[in-house]
């Protein structure tokens, strides 16, 4: 992976986020207002293909982005070969694109 | 206070003296040396080094040429930052009358003061900081608008003096020695601005390169030490952005 793509990966993942993180402050803050239960919240999410995918684009580009970040990072403290920072940014992506897969499924599936 | 003879005033006042730490040695091993200097008027951080070399230890080595912040061979850290010395007034960066005199960072040290810049200079080669002419001297003379948007771009970065300060204040310099840096990238970004040049396609690929400007963390250091007051982060900025678009099309 070259430092520009993984730049540009950053970024447009960054992009895609900022309107995700809004949402989802603002469905917090009605779910919270609004007295819902966690039952509720389900019973609204669960079987919804909407939150599926949204909550799906929103773990794909954190995983995106959390992933070049923490690679940037620890090149920049360390002196890694490239193959090795090849893998690492490929590790963390994976792990966080699992966590929040799991979390979206339990969330989402009917 | 000198006279008008030429001779330092008689006064009651005892001389006020600064308390100066120069960083002694190589790039092997080196220390700090304390000496005392007689606080002056108006006096450069170069004047207090000058006169060090020249009344208490003659072996001190550093490097300036114009004193008036022309040529850019002056750059030292002064009280942990990086500076231009020939500009700077003692009594602005004189704390508690103390004064720590140390080499640019992030260069190699050749003795106490002076440091190699080559790899400084070899960068601004690498990023294709010279013109690349497109026409011979039996052409028209090609007619830039000074208000343009290019002409104005690179008017805003073209005052660089390559004194290093900017070089020095970069932390990922520190951290990724291959990085071009601010100064050569600043300059670069004056050459994407200008229509007249026949480089334009290999520098993109340069500054695109893992060499290039997407290792810039925009934190600013460099536009905050910057002794002529350019920006060399919002030159960056622009060059990320012609980077970007260069790349979407597949032309780096
Ligand atoms: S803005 Fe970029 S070039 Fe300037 S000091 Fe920071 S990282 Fe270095
Ligand atoms: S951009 Fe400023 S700090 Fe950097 S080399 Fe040029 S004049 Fe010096
Ligand atoms: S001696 Fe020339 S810029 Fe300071």
């Amino acid at each position: 992976m070259t430092a520009l793509r993984i730049y540009m990966a950053q970024r447009i993942s960054a992009m895609i986020m900022v309107p995700l993180v809004f949402m989802h402050l603002g469905m917090i803050i009605y779910a919270v207002q609004g007295g819902l239960s966690a039952e509720e919240i389900l019973g609204r999410t669960r079987g919804s293909i909407f939150w599926a995918c949204f909550y799906g684009l929103f773990v794909t580009a954190v995983s995106v982005h959390g992933a070049a970040g923490i690679r940037v990072i620890v090149t920049e403290m360390v002196s890694l070969r490239k193959g090795t920072a090849d893998l690492l940014t490929y590790g963390i992506f994976l792990l966080l694109f699992v966590m929040g897969a799991r979390a979206v499924v339990a969330v989402t599936m009917p | 206070m000198v006279g008008a003879n030429n001779k330092p005033e008689e006064t009651d006042q005892p001389e006020v003296m600064i308390e100066v730490s120069v960083w002694r040695g190589d790039a092997e091993a080196g220390g700090f040396r304390t000496y005392h200097v007689p606080s002056r008027q108006s006096q450069t951080v170069l004047d207090i080094v000058t006169y060090i070399q020249r009344n208490l230890d003659p072996e001190l080595t550093y490097r300036f040429a114009c004193r008036v912040g022309m040529c850019g061979s002056c750059g030292m850290t002064v009280n942990g930052k990086p500076r231009w010395t020939c500009r700077t007034h003692a009594s602005q960066v004189i704390s508690n009358g103390k004064l720590t005199i140390e080499p640019l960072r992030n260069m190699t040290k050749v003795k106490d003061l002076a440091v190699d810049m080559t790899p400084f200079f070899d960068k601004w080669v690498e990023a294709k900081g010279a013109f690349v002419p497109t026409k011979t001297r039996h052409d028209e003379i090609e007619a830039i608008k000074p208000d343009s948007k290019e002409r104005r771009a690179a008017d805003a970065a073209v005052e660089c003096i390559n004194c290093g300060v900017c070089y020095s204040a970069c932390d990922v310099v520190a951290w990724k020695p291959d990085y071009l840096g601010p100064a050569a990238i600043n300059r670069s970004w004056t050459l994407v601005n200008d229509p007249r040049d026949g480089a334009q396609a290999e520098r993109l690929k340069v500054l695109a390169s893992d060499a290039g400007c997407s290792n810039c963390h925009s934190h600013q250091s460099c536009a905050t030490y910057c002794p002529n007051l350019l920006n060399p982060t919002r030159s960056i900025a622009g060059v990320k952005r012609r980077v970007m678009v260069a790349a979407l099309k597949g032309e780096v």
